[in-house]
């Protein structure tokens, strides 16, 4: 039987707000265990939670930016559930009445076309702290400094069918908080996480099969090679005769695998109510308008303008709008070098992209800038040096941060414009393989190659291959 | 030195401003009598006597450099469940028994810097649930009145001049139950800050006080917006004591049907009736209201609070404060063993009905329909205060009852609310004042009125008071 695999994500993104969600305490990673925990975070008896307007304001912008319904009115919930890192005894989120529903992102598939992923929801919610089980030997340590990090969860409707289209999507989102500048989208310090919901269904069936929930995935890698454990191990379940259920599991990175972690039968019932600390949270028409006024460019918009404003590619134009950051380095380089976007192109995604990633550098810790960068494109342009040379060139601009052109001098590596001296060089060539002109003159044209080789070698690289090749042809013609 | 004690605030601060008494002899007297009183009425849980003496003395050095004030200088006493940074804070509780609140609740903080002098925490049932202040883990507080009867609840040992909660009655019911004056303000007057939660809708700080004039003078200091609490309303605060003597001529009185049933004890009906001819002869006309599904309030109330308070009691953990079990096992055994140990059994038995209303396939049939319900009350007091200015009835259905009477039944216990569980479901302000006794206890008459009328109900308690002198009668071997 041929299987079909369908997948809904529900990402995390903590909210880049300088204090919690309902208390004042500060948000920032790495502080020492507890230090950032105020008595309202610690739940002290008589505290009460007050809305940081901020945290509002940034889903808002995510919801405008997914072409969602922003709802006039949601309401804070209390999710009730007893756990030592969730100091009241339950999480203010939002339940019945999120504050955004019904938005949609595309993703451009592999096959160059574009899928339409749907989003049912996405709420304002606190997060919890972290139990340190390592920490003290013999006990539990608790962290409360995240607890009161506000997070917008996101869920998506069912509508991927592949671990790379949860990835794209995954991918999507991440590139878009970004954008919109409501989440840092670190992975690894767990401010961008996402839960995967898989089953899988004969292909060609409406019902959904039963589906299990892998929590707290934290890297692309891991989603990818989670979803695509959990299928295979999914139909391979069902193929032998027995059943899926549904259940909570954990991906182990170590063994590539996923674990049961609880069943439906073990879930906790959380008992939802509207939290009556805290009042609806009411916007209206005017401060949303504010809200889309103040909107960045987005990415697929950005994207949109690349490809009509720089010739470029779509799929050029989403690896150069992926993040903010590499989008505002290519436009820079662009508009340093006046033009000649295509190079500009090449160029960032191909040897910049090939140093940064070997390094492991973010473009915004790239030792050559963009008017570094598009200078030495300038000098391939004005035939200075040739695109060859521009790598070596770039590689010790890396090194030495320095300019192209200082390095272009302290080398040498000017090329060779002047048509007297490549003459001379083509000459003496010619001289020395007296053999292979005749061959050539006797129709071996494969030869030309050949004796562009030798002239280079020659001049050291430096001649202007496009002079060269003109010269060489007329003068090896006789 | 005597005789101080049965004075109002009111007249305090007049003796403390004019410099006939200072606040820390004031304060020595009354330090004096909670000594003498505690053990036969265990109305306080902690006596503050150094601290409260080191806050008279800075008193009267502001009295001294010519400050005015209402209340600096004058003594009062917090209930045990407004914190109080560097004083235990208990909420009647084994769970909170050595707890020590790191800050200051916003009214003990307003109070504070009014000038007002803490005598100490008063004794109240745990965490506010009950009627009697009979469940306590600090014992039962005694009725100054008869010391074999309750006190009524939960607020029961705030007897002098002192802050109160009222979530079910629990400032009005002790006031009627004691021959005194308790003002439970509209939702949102006064904030929450500070002030342990039992149900947070319908929970609000309040005052029990000798008259209606000072509780204007106190609820002026304690009310008004705190940006801590987001259901505290933006809104000015009135002088509260510029209308209280304002002539009633015009005033519309909803007389309201519900309350006098079959239940009322008619010895009470007919002292509710004779404070209605003094008010009529102030020129306040009568007229009989209904409001239909008020007799639903006792149900309704039991799913709300207990499901808003089984969600608030559960940072009660063991993890980080309060009591915990020893020796735990592991975490299942922590949790179980301090919250068992930790709660009492009327706690418990709220949090059980509440996490039962909210459980998966009960919401809706339970806590669903019990929020209807509330807005179907709320809906009958606006229509009914469309055509009164004010609802009069009795607080409490009998007068204080004897200890133990009712601490089998929980349901008789809890009918005890039905006159005062109305106007916390609908939000609104409402004041007990004494009207009289039925042999030889006292029985109050209770004005509710719309939201944030509170001068309007403070000027017909003042009125009343002016012409009747019940709220002055003191307990005997009080005098």
């Amino acid at each position: 039987m041929e299987w079909e695999t369908v997948i809904g994500l529900e990402i995390h993104a903590q909210l880049l707000t300088r204090s919690k969600i309902f208390s004042g305490a500060a948000t920032a990673y790495g502080a020492p265990p507890n230090a950032q925990a105020s008595l309202i975070d610690l739940a002290y008896p008589g505290v009460l939670p007050v809305l940081n307007a901020e945290a509002v304001r940034m889903a808002v912008k995510f919801g405008l930016a997914i072409n969602a319904r922003v709802m006039r009115r949601s309401v804070f919930a209390r999710k009730n559930y007893f756990y030592p890192d969730l100091p009241k005894g339950y999480q203010i989120s939002q339940y019945e009445l999120p504050i955004v529903c019904g938005g949609a992102v595309c993703i451009l598939l592999e096959d160059g076309t574009e899928k339409r992923i749907g989003v049912t929801r996405a709420h304002l919610e606190e997060d919890a702290g972290k139990s340190l089980h390592e920490a003290i030997p013999g006990l539990t340590g608790i962290d409360l400094n995240r607890a009161g990090t506000p997070l917008i969860e996101i869920v998506s409707d069912p509508d991927m069918r592949s671990a790379r289209e949860a990835v794209a999507y995954l991918k999507k989102m991440h590139t878009l908080v970004r954008y919109l500048r409501i989440c840092d989208g670190n992975m690894q310090e767990g401010s961008f996480r996402c839960d995967a919901n898989v089953s899988v269904r004969p292909r060609g069936t409406e019902k959904l099969g039963t589906r299990a929930e892998i929590k707290n995935l934290n890297s692309f890698r891991f989603v990818e090679k989670a979803i695509q454990f959990e299928v295979a191990r999914q139909i391979e379940l069902l193929e032998a005769g027995g059943n899926v259920v549904q259940e909570t599991r954990l991906y182990d990175a170590d063994r590539g695998e996923t674990r049961a972690m609880r069943s439906k039968e073990q879930a906790n019932d959380y008992r939802y109510f509207p939290d009556p600390d805290l009042l609806p949270v009411e916007i209206d028409e005017p401060a949303i308008d504010a809200i889309a006024a103040s909107l960045p460019e987005l990415p697929d918009q950005k994207a949109q303008r690349f490809i009509t404003e720089y010739g470029l590619s779509a799929y050029d134009a989403g690896v150069l709008t992926a993040s903010n950051e590499l989008a505002d380095y290519y436009e820079q380089v662009v508009l340093h070098l006046a033009g000649h976007a295509k190079l500009a192109a090449n160029s960032v995604m191909g040897e910049l992209a090939g140093l940064l990633n070997r390094d492991g550098l973010e473009i915004g810790a790239s030792p050559v800038d963009a008017a570094g960068l598009a200078l030495l494109l300038q000098r391939i342009v004005d035939n200075t040096i040739s695109g060859k040379l521009a790598k070596e060139v770039l590689e010790a601009m890396w090194q030495e941060r320095a300019s192209a052109d200082a390095i272009i001098e302290a080398r040498g590596l000017r090329q060779i414009t002047d048509e007297s001296a490549i003459e001379r060089a083509i000459d003496a060539v010619m001289s020395a393989h007296a053999a292979q002109l005749a061959d050539y003159r006797a129709g071996k044209d494969k030869l030309f190659g050949f004796f562009v080789g030798q002239v280079m070698k020659a001049t050291g690289g430096k001649a202007n291959p496009a002079r060269l090749n003109e010269l060489l042809r007329k003068k090896l013609s006789g | 030195m005597t005789g101080w004690h049965a004075n109002t605030v009111a007249e305090l601060s007049a003796a403390l401003h004019e410099g006939s008494v200072s606040s820390v002899e004031l304060t020595g007297l009354y330090l004096a009598r909670i000594a003498q009183h505690q053990g036969a009425l265990n109305a306080f849980i902690s006596v503050t006597q150094e601290a409260a003496l080191l806050q008279a003395e800075r008193a009267d050095a502001r009295l001294r450099a010519g400050e005015r004030g209402a209340l600096i200088g004058v003594p009062i006493a917090h209930k045990d469940i407004f914190c109080t940074a560097g004083e235990r804070t208990t909420c009647g509780s084994r769970m909170l028994a050595n707890f020590v609140s790191p800050y200051d609740a916003t009214v003990v903080e307003r109070l504070r810097a009014a000038g007002a002098v803490m005598l100490g925490k008063t004794n109240m049932d745990e965490f506010a649930m009950g009627s009697s202040s009979e469940t306590s883990y600090f014992g039962p507080v005694r009725n100054p009145w008869d010391p074999a009867r309750v006190p009524g609840g939960s607020s029961g040992g705030s007897a002098p001049a002192a802050t109160a909660t009222d979530t079910g009655g629990s400032i009005r019911q002790p006031a009627a139950l004691c021959g005194v004056t308790g003002l439970k303000p509209t939702y949102g007057r006064v904030s929450r800050f500070g002030m342990v939660a039992f149900a947070s809708s319908l929970d609000q700080g309040g005052l029990l006080t000798i008259s209606a004039e000072d509780a204007a003078v106190l609820l002026a200091a304690m009310a008004g917006f705190d940006e801590r609490d987001s259901t505290s309303v933006e809104l000015p605060v009135p002088d509260y004591t510029a209308s209280l003597a304002q002539p009633l001529k015009g005033l519309k009185i909803g007389l309201l049907h519900e309350f006098f049933d079959q239940g009322l004890d008619p010895q009470i009906e007919q002292r509710i009736r004779d404070a209605l001819d003094v008010l009529r002869l102030e020129g306040a006309s009568l007229r009989d209201v209904s409001l239909p599904n008020l007799p639903l309030s006792v149900p309704t109330y039991y799913v709300v609070a207990p499901a808003e308070c089984s969600s608030n009691l559960a940072r009660f953990d063991g993890v980080r404060y309060g009591y915990r079990c020893e020796r735990p096992r592991d975490l299942l055994d922590l949790y179980q063993r301090s919250r068992g140990e930790g709660f009492g059994a009327e706690v418990k038995r709220r949090i059980m009905v509440g996490t039962y209303v909210l459980s998966a396939g009960y919401y809706d049939a339970y806590y669903l329909k019990a929020q209807r319900v509330r807005a179907l009350i709320s809906a009958d007091f606006a229509r009914a205060f469309h055509e009164v200015d004010v609802l009069i009835g009795p607080t409490t259905p009998t007068a204080a009852f004897e200890l133990g009477a009712k601490t089998g039944d929980p349901v008789t216990m809890y009918l005890n609310d039905i006159y005062t569980i109305g106007a916390n479901l609908a939000g609104l302000p409402a004041i007990s004042v004494p009207c009289g006794f039925v042999q030889g206890l006292p029985v109050g008459m209770q004005i509710i009125g719309p939201h944030f009328s509170e001068p309007r109900l403070l000027n017909v308690a003042h009125r009343y008071q002016c012409e009747s002198d019940w709220h002055r009668r003191a307990p005997p071997g009080f005098t």
